[in-house]
């Protein structure tokens, strides 16, 4: 038995040389395969990006389906959007039976993430159309080129007022405020009255009782900054989120966090009464048979965002895509835009659902800045922030 | 020499030469995997950056170390990883024994239960840890809101499991003659662990740790959500850079720095490996568990106190799903047949769980298979400096998915897979695909040390009895890593179910996974769409613990069956 493996261990060193040898020129090649798969990718990449400009190049995904086998009626779009896209299923239903199009629907993260990703595939895009852009990116993404011109004979409706691109490669769909939100239970209770303006949160009566979103990784959190850049100007607004610091609002990461952990007006029962939210909130926290809402909106606090589409530069088919647009803009689609998404529908005669007129007011002067202006300075205004917040 | 030699010797000659190439096929599928999913993608977003339309730009590196806030950053991410990992060691070794080396009522719901953090999406983990600890909260006494405390016992949560697994696997396996041995001369208990069974686990301790450091160095869901902006790890900034500020140069830059960090973990994990992995005397698992005795009380008492840890959690969970404005109701669980308040989903929480499951198999599968083949070549101990370092390396780069920011790589498939011949951007297999890249070593960490502390001579025993090398592996390898392999497969499956970060980047509304809807669902207003989540989450956890229960159930049939029929443990 002993002898035995003592001269298998030694065949088996005799064997092993050569063995070992071509394993490592396997590994070797494999090795030396992938590293030369990653250096033409670095290449390739390079040169999509670089002769994309016309985006003509590019070979469509989403419409594939669709140009392949017949070249009329059976069109596919893809429709790209951010994570709070909702849709009523019969509305698309009737869209894609009356207009023949299939609508392939990719949500591709929150606002920011989807206009990067937008632009990373600039040349070979995700999708034809892209919904979903506000007008704190919305300068990006016109800037780095990934939007085709498209006016909709439907822009007249209401779109046409939030025009920002005179080569309309944006189409206003509909609005909202970004709004600090008040838990009116909390206030009744410590009979302290409402804080109403910018400037009351930073008053000693309201110490820790403010939760806000980090700028730069939430949506709402950057709205509600803008607002504060547009109400203080870029010289006060530094000065007034040091007060804020100051007087110990909290800051979250994002959305879920400060509103259904650490706000004492919703489902987490938290200890802060105050909350940048939406001012399309509040009806949410009505329950159902109540007259009166639990929390409400301060309607000096709001920032405008204004959600824009557009047909994507390299689409394959840029008539089904505006066709797509056109839908987005039609009263059926926009009629259901409150219930769906928590914003307000651009088209004005289109009518809003009863509990929004009563609970969800929109601000009668908001905040506004350009798109020029948060494009020039976001990522300088975030970094800013940050310093001045966690430095 | 003896005739019978001669013929033996040649035999292995013909079955070495055979071996060699099967070992070469065997190692290209999972070095192609790893080339087209992860290697193509990471390097073409990093190439994006640093390479834009106008040519080599390589001056974000000097903005980048510059600038005290990176630094900081960096500093935080290695040192929060190092503490989870020790913290999870400590809780985790003596779960490890009394899960795997003890036998008493209800250990498998126990295992089960250990399991059900790991596939818990980050974002409801995150959300739980803040209401516990919350002023209000059960623990807001403690004052750990916020801190980096929290965001430890969240990673401890998270990796007690992978702890328990992995070094319960070896444990398992472990010949307890050794320890006998020396408790007979006289060693106390203390003196035997620490002489005996610690060196014999040290392998598969520092494999573990090493996950789990990898793990916690690239943490994003916990420390977005519990960090609150102040705690930053590199994988987060690497998000703000990529998805939201849209600098691909700074992401980059901190990409290929994540990427440095990870690979110099890896060398000295790698260095530390070869130093200590041994053959072990390895039995069949059922021999070695006894009955729990009086003497394992402060391994049951730390294992007790994990327990709350993970308990707590799952209970505000459970507590947050049944509460709704008009009191206690089961109303968030029926809601998930539908698609929530205002159509929040394109898909029903119920289609998304069977999503889920189906991804998870599929994911588990190619995981399985994939780490099976690359434990195959990394077990074989070559003779050759070359062979040797080139297995090394193979070893450490498999490794690579679990440290590199899924950001990275997420964007990175968005450019790479665009075109035919792979065209993968828009095909449902990338999300099993993607959860397997975050699978693939830990199945690989969980087979090798069992397999590497094997001994060879079994393989050129069962060889020279005539045994093909593919009959070598089923009658040797196979029984002695039958139940690592089934609890690793448990493991890639429970990781699949639970995978965010890449999922959420390739998801497709028609594959859509749970811990995808529970993301979308979370981030929604109104208490229906946050009471569907938390009740998905708990359903989660809940199939999780079931999925795993019963694969440990099979696993324990199983392995009484091969330890019985096969006789590993007399040999």
């Amino acid at each position: 038995m002993n002898l035995t493996s003592a001269h298998a261990r030694r065949g088996r060193r005799l064997a092993g040389f050569p063995r070992a040898a071509l394993l490592a020129v396997a590994l070797a090649a494999v090795t030396s395969m992938t590293l030369s798969s990653c250096g033409a990718a670095t290449g390739g990449s390079t040169t999509g990006g670089g002769g994309a400009t016309g985006g003509s190049s590019s070979s469509g995904t989403g419409s594939d389906s669709g140009s392949g086998a017949s070249p009329t009626q059976h069109a596919t779009v893809t429709l790209i959007t951010d994570d709070s896209f909702a849709v009523d299923p019969a509305v698309l239903d009737r869209f894609e039976k009356d207009s023949g199009i299939t609508v392939k629907i990719l949500t591709e993260g929150d606002v920011g993430e989807m206009v990067s990703k937008l632009i990373v595939t600039k040349g070979n895009p995700l999708g034809d159309v892209v919904y979903g852009i506000d007008n704190t990116f919305a300068g990006k993404a016109l800037a780095a080129g990934v939007l085709e011109p498209y006016t909709s004979p439907l822009a007249p409706k209401g779109a046409d007022t939030y025009t920002i691109d005179p080569e309309h490669r944006l189409t206003a769909t509909d609005y909202g405020d970004v709004c600090v939100n008040v838990d009116h239970r909390y206030f009744t209770a410590h009979h302290l009255a409402e804080p109403t303006t910018f400037e009351d949160l930073a008053k000693p009566e309201y110490k820790n009782l403010f939760v806000a979103e980090d700028p730069s990784t939430s949506s709402p959190g950057l709205a509600f900054l803008l607002g504060t850049i547009a109400h203080f100007g870029p010289d006060g607004w530094q000065a007034y989120w040091k007060s804020l610091k100051a007087n110990g609002v909290k800051i979250d990461s994002g959305w879920t966090d400060a509103y259904t952990v650490d706000f004492s007006g919703s489902t987490g029962k938290g200890d802060r009464p105050l909350v940048v939210s939406y001012a399309s909130s509040p009806p949410s926290e009505v329950k159902a048979g109540d007259t009166t809402a639990p929390t409400g909106a301060l309607l000096s606090t709001c920032f405008r965002q204004i959600e824009y589409a557009g047909v994507l530069a390299g689409t394959k088919n840029p008539g089904a895509a505006g066709t797509v647009i056109d839908f987005l803009l039609s009263a059926d689609f926009q009629a259901q835009i409150p219930a769906q998404m928590y914003m307000y529908p651009v088209d004005k005669s289109v009518p809003l659902p009863s509990d929004w007129a009563k609970f969800a007011p929109i601000a009668p002067h908001p905040e506004t800045l350009s798109t020029a202006d948060i494009d020039a300075n976001r990522s300088q205004w975030i970094s800013a922030w940050t310093d001045l917040m966690q430095g | 020499m003896t005739g019978a030699a001669l013929v033996a010797r040649r035999a292995y000659r013909v079955g070495a030469a055979g071996r060699c190439v099967g070992l070469i096929a065997v190692a290209a599928v999972p070095a192609l995997t790893l080339g087209v999913f992860f290697c193509y993608p990471v390097a073409s977003i990093i190439g994006l950056g640093l390479h834009p339309a106008a040519g080599w730009d390589l001056g974000a590196f000097g903005s980048v170390l510059g600038r005290a806030r990176f630094l900081r950053i960096i500093v935080f991410t290695v040192a929060q990883a190092a503490a989870s990992a020790v913290l999870s060691l400590a809780l985790g070794i003596p779960g490890a024994f009394l899960l795997y080396r003890r036998d008493f009522r209800g250990r498998a719901v126990v295992r089960a239960l250990a399991t059900v953090p790991f596939v818990l999406p980050t974002v409801v983990v995150g959300l739980a840890f803040n209401t516990l600890f919350a002023p209000h909260g059960w623990l807001g006494s403690w004052g750990w809101g916020g801190s980096v405390a929290a965001i430890l016992a969240a990673h401890v949560f998270f990796n007690y499991t992978v702890v328990v697994r992995t070094v319960g696997a070896a444990w398992a396996h472990l010949d307890d003659r050794p320890v006998l041995a020396a408790r007979g001369l006289g060693a106390g208990p203390v003196r035997a662990f620490l002489t005996v069974t610690l060196p014999a686990l040290t392998p598969a301790i520092a494999s573990t740790a090493l996950m789990v450091f990898l793990f916690c160095a690239t943490s994003f869901g916990i420390i977005l959500v519990m960090g609150g902006g102040h705690w930053n790890t590199i994988e987060t900034e690497i998000y703000r850079q990529t998805a939201q500020v849209g600098d691909l140069a700074t992401a980059a830059v901190l990409s290929i720095l994540q990427i440095v960090l990870v690979a110099a973990v890896l060398v000295v994990a790698a260095w530390l490996r070869r130093r200590t992995e041994t053959a072990l005397r390895l039995r069949g698992a059922i021999d070695t568990v006894r009955r729990i005795r009086r003497a394992d009380l402060p391994a049951v008492v730390v294992t007790a106190a994990a327990m709350v840890l993970l308990i707590l959690p799952i209970a505000i969970l459970v507590t947050r799903s049944l509460t709704t404005p008009t009191g206690w109701s089961f109303s968030n669980y029926r809601n998930l047949a539908g698609v929530g308040e205002g159509n929040a989903l394109l898909i029903s929480g119920v289609a998304a769980l069977v999503n889920s499951l189906r991804s998870a198999l599929i994911a588990g599968g190619i995981a399985t298979a994939v780490g099976v083949m690359l434990s195959m070549v990394l077990t074989r101990r070559s003779r050759s400096r070359v062979a040797r370092r080139a297995t090394a390396a193979l070893d450490a780069v498999m490794m690579l998915p679990l440290g590199v920011s899924a950001v990275t790589v997420g964007f990175g498939f968005l450019i790479a897979l665009d075109k035919p011949p792979l065209d993968f951007r828009s095909s449902a297999l990338l999300v099993p695909i993607a959860q397997a890249m975050v699978a693939t070593p830990l199945v690989v960490r969980m087979v090798l040390p069992v397999l590497r502390a094997a001994d060879d001579r079994l393989r050129q025993a069962a060889a020279l009895l005539g045994a093909g090398p593919v009959r070598v592996w089923a009658s040797v390898d196979v029984p002695i890593a039958a139940r690592a392999l089934i609890g690793a497969f448990a493991f890639a499956l429970a990781t699949g179910f639970g995978e965010f970060g890449a999922t959420s980047f390739v998801a497709r509304p028609e594959t859509v996974t749970l811990p995808v809807v529970i993301g979308r669902l979370i981030s929604r207003p109104g208490p229906v769409n946050t009471g569907m989540a938390l009740a998905a989450g708990v359903i989660l956890a809940a199939a999780c613990g079931v999925v795993v229960l019963l694969v440990d159930l099979t696993a324990n049939r199983r392995g009484n069956g091969s330890a019985n029929g096969s006789g590993i443990g007399g040999f």
